[in-house]
C-alpha cells in the first residue's frame, strides 16, 4: 500500500447492492476490504470468502481436544500408579487405557477443545477490541451493511464512484 | 434506552411489513423486552424471592440441625435431593439440544427460542449444582469434590461414577456457558449501539468491541459450528454419566444397561416441557408472537410427543427386563414398586409422562398455549416423579429385608426443593430483563435478507 492510505466507507441497505459493490471492487483490484454485516449473510460471505482459506479456528479445537485427551490419560494413569489400589478386581491401569478412564478423557477432551476454540475465536477475530474502528457505524448491528475500502488516497475518487454506482445510500471517508 | 435510532425508516419497511418483521423490527422488538418492567414482574419477583428466602432458611436449619432434619435415615440417604439434582440436570438438556444439535441439523425454527433455552440450561445446571452441596450435609467441605490428592497422595478414584459425574457436569456447565456467552456477544453489540451513557460503556465492554466485520464473523461462524459439534456428544454423555451413578451400582432397579438412553430421552422430554413453560409466558408478555410462532410451538410439542412415546417404550422395556431377568430380587423390587408404599408415585408418573402427552397428537392441541402449558407442567411433575421412583423405592427395597425402609419427606427438605425452583426462576426472571432473551442475530438470519431488486425492478 502507498504511503497515505485512506478508508472509504459505503453504507448499504440491501444485500444485493452490497454484493454488487464487492464484486465490482474485487474486479477492479481492491482487495483490502472490511465488510460489516448485522448477521452473516450467505451471499456476502460467498464473495468475501471466495479467495480465502477456511478459518484456522479448527486447528485450535483440534489441539485443545488432543491436549485434553492426553492430559486426562496422564492424570488418571499417573494417579493410579501412585497407589496401586485394585478397584473392582481390575489392575490399576489397563493398556492402553482402563475403560472407566475413557469417560474422564472424553470430558476433558470436550472441555479443553471448547476452551481452545474460544481462545482461537477471540485471538483470530482480534478481540477484545477496546476502540471502535474508524470506519465502524452503529447501524451495522441493526439493519445496514458496510463496505470499507482501504486504498491509496489518490484512488479514493474512483472507489467512491464504484460504491455509489453499486447503490450505496451513503458514502463517506 | 431508545430502541429505534433517530434515522429515517428503512425504505423497504412499509412493503416488507406484510412479509414479516424486518431487521430493524427485530432490534426494536428485542430491545423492547428490556424496558423497565411493570408491577406484574416485580410481583413475581417478590413471590419467587420469598420462596427462595424460605429455601435458604430451610437449608440453614438443616446445616444447624444435621441431615436428620431432611428425613435422611438408612437406607434412604439419597431421597429428594438427588431426585431433584437429576431433575435439574435433565432440564438443562433441552437447551443444549436446541442450541447445538438442532444447529447442526439446520432446524431453523430453533432460532427464536434458543437463547431462552440456553439460559435455561445454565440456570438449571447451576440449580442442580447446589444439590451435591446441600446433600453433602457438611457443605463447607464441598471442595472435597475437586479432583486433588489428600496428604498421603491418594487421589480420587477415577473409576467411580460419582467422580465421572463431577467431570461431566463441570464440563457441561463450562461449555454451555461458553456457548451462551459467545452467542450473546453480537447481540450485546447491538444493545451497545442502541443505548447511551453508562449502559453503552458497560455493553461495549461486554461486547468485546464486536463490530460484525467479515474477519470477526468468519472466525465466529467457524467457532460456533465447532462448539455445536463439541456440545452434541457432550449433552448425550452428561445424562448418560448421571445415569451411571445408578446403573453402575448393584441395587435392584438401578443395575440396568437401559439407563443411559432412558435418562437422555427423559432429559430431553422434561427439558422441552420447561422450555415451553418459560417460552409461552415470554411470548405472551413480551408480545413476541411474530417470532415465537405457532409453528415453533408445534415443533416443540412434536418433540415432546416423540420423546414421550420413546419414554413409554423404555418404561415397558424396564418392566419387561425385570420380569424376564428371572432374578428374584429384581422381580421383588419391581413388584414392591408397583404395589408398595410408593405405588401412587409410579402411577402419577405413568399418567403424566405416557398419557398426558398423547393429546399432542392433535394439531389443535399442539398450537394451543393453554393445553401446551398444562401438558408441560404435567410432564415436569411426571419427570420429577420418575427420578423419585428410580431412587426411593429402589433403595427402600433391596437385597435384605433388614435393610428395607421408607422415606417420608420433611418440611425442611421440601422447602429446600421449592427454594431450588425459586432460585432457578429468579435467575431466569433476572436474565430476561438484562440480556436479550431472543437472539437478535439468529432471528435475523432466518428472515429474508433485504433485497432491492425484487421490488424495484429496473431501478438503477
Amino acid at each position: 500500500m502507498p504511503a497515505t492510505p485512506e478508508t472509504i466507507l459505503g453504507v448499504f441497505a440491501h444485500v444485493d447492492t452490497t454484493v454488487r459493490a464487492l464484486e465490482e471492487l474485487k474486479a477492479k483490484g481492491y482487495h483490502d476490504l472490511t465488510v460489516y454485516t448485522p448477521v452473516p449473510v450467505h451471499e456476502i460471505e460467498e464473495v468475501v470468502e471466495r479467495d480465502r482459506p477456511v478459518s484456522r479456528v479448527r486447528i485450535f479445537t483440534l489441539l485443545g481436544g488432543l491436549t485434553g485427551l492426553a492430559s486426562a490419560w496422564i492424570l488418571t494413569a499417573w494417579t493410579s500408579l501412585k497407589w496401586n489400589l485394585v478397584v473392582g478386581g481390575k489392575p490399576p491401569i489397563g493398556f492402553p487405557v482402563s475403560p472407566p478412564y475413557i469417560i474422564i478423557m472424553f470430558e476433558l477432551m470436550i472441555l479443553f477443545g471448547g476452551i481452545a476454540t474460544l481462545i482461537g475465536m477471540v485471538m483470530l477475530g482480534r478481540l477484545p477490541k477496546f476502540r471502535p474502528s474508524p470506519s465502524y457505524d452503529s447501524r451495522f448491528t441493526n439493519d445496514r451493511f458496510g463496505v470499507a475500502v482501504h486504498c491509496a488516497a489518490e484512488r479514493a475518487g474512483s472507489v467512491r464512484e464504484i460504491l455509489r454506482a453499486a447503490g450505496a445510500e451513503e458514502v463517506r471517508a | 434506552m431508545s430502541a429505534s435510532e433517530s434515522r429515517p425508516p428503512a425504505p423497504i419497511a412499509g412493503g416488507a411489513h406484510a412479509m414479516g418483521p424486518t431487521y430493524a423490527d427485530v432490534n426494536r422488538d428485542v430491545l423492547a423486552t428490556l424496558r423497565v418492567p411493570g408491577n406484574l414482574y416485580f410481583a413475581w419477583m417478590c413471590v419467587v424471592g420469598l420462596l427462595l428466602t424460605c429455601g435458604i432458611l430451610a437449608w440453614t436449619y438443616q446445616i444447624f440441625m444435621g441431615m436428620g432434619a431432611a428425613g435422611k435415615r438408612t437406607p434412604q440417604m439419597w431421597a429428594m435431593y438427588i431426585t431433584t439434582f437429576v431433575f435439574w440436570i435433565g432440564i438443562g438438556h433441552a437447551g443444549t439440544l436446541i442450541s447445538a444439535v438442532l444447529y447442526l441439523f439446520r432446524a431453523r425454527w430453533r432460532t427464536s427460542i434458543y437463547r431462552a433455552a440456553e439460559a435455561m440450561t445454565i440456570f438449571a445446571v447451576l440449580t442442580a449444582g447446589l444439590f451435591p452441596m446441600i446433600h453433602a450435609g457438611r457443605m463447607w467441605f464441598a471442595y472435597f469434590l475437586l479432583p486433588y490428592p489428600n496428604q498421603r497422595f491418594l487421589w480420587p478414584n477415577f473409576k467411580s461414577p460419582l467422580v465421572w459425574d463431577v467431570f461431566a457436569i463441570s464440563t457441561y456447565l463450562s461449555i454451555s456457558t461458553v456457548f451462551f456467552i459467545v452467542g450473546l456477544v453480537p447481540d450485546i453489540a447491538a444493545l451497545r449501539d442502541a443505548s447511551t451513557g453508562w449502559r453503552r460503556r458497560l455493553f461495549g465492554l461486554l461486547a468485546l468491541g464486536w463490530e460484525g466485520s467479515d474477519r470477526q464473523w468468519r472466525h465466529y461462524r467457524r467457532a460456533y459450528g465447532l462448539f455445536a459439534a463439541l456440545a452434541t456428544p457432550l449433552v448425550l454423555s452428561v445424562h448418560s454419566v448421571v445415569s451411571w451413578d445408578f446403573a453402575m451400582a448393584l441395587v435392584p432397579g438401578w443395575h440396568s444397561t437401559l439407563f443411559a438412553p432412558f435418562f437422555v430421552d427423559g432429559a430431553i422430554f422434561s427439558g422441552f416441557a420447561m422450555v415451553l413453560v418459560l417460552a409461552l409466558p415470554m411470548r405472551h408478555f413480551f408480545h413476541l408472537h411474530a417470532y415465537i410462532r405457532d409453528r415453533h410451538l408445534d415443533a416443540m410439542a412434536k418433540l415432546i410427543l416423540v420423546t414421550g412415546l420413546v419414554l413409554t417404550y423404555f418404561y415397558i422395556c424396564e418392566l419387561f427386563t425385570s420380569w424376564y431377568s428371572g432374578d428374584h430380587i429384581e422381580k421383588a423390587s419391581l413388584f414392591w414398586r408397583l404395589s408398595g408404599t410408593y405405588w401412587w408415585t409410579l402411577f402419577t408418573m405413568y399418567f403424566c409422562n405416557c398419557v398426558s402427552p398423547l393429546i399432542l397428537f392433535s394439531k389443535k392441541a399442539r398450537t394451543n398455549p393453554v393445553i401446551l402449558y398444562v401438558v408441560s407442567i404435567l410432564v415436569l411433575i411426571g419427570m420429577w416423579f420418575e427420578r423419585f421412583n428410580i431412587i426411593v423405592p429402589s433403595l427402600g427395597h433391596d437385597f435384605y429385608p433388614y435393610t428395607w425402609g421408607i422415606y417420608v419427606p420433611t418440611i425442611t427438605d421440601s422447602t429446600i426443593i421449592v427454594g431450588s425452583f425459586a432460585w432457578f426462576f429468579i435467575l431466569f426472571l433476572g436474565f430476561i430483563k438484562v440480556m436479550p432473551s431472543l437472539s437478535i442475530v439468529e432471528v435475523k438470519e432466518t428472515l429474508p435478507a433485504p433485497i432491492k431488486d425484487t421490488r424495484h425492478a429496473g431501478h438503477p
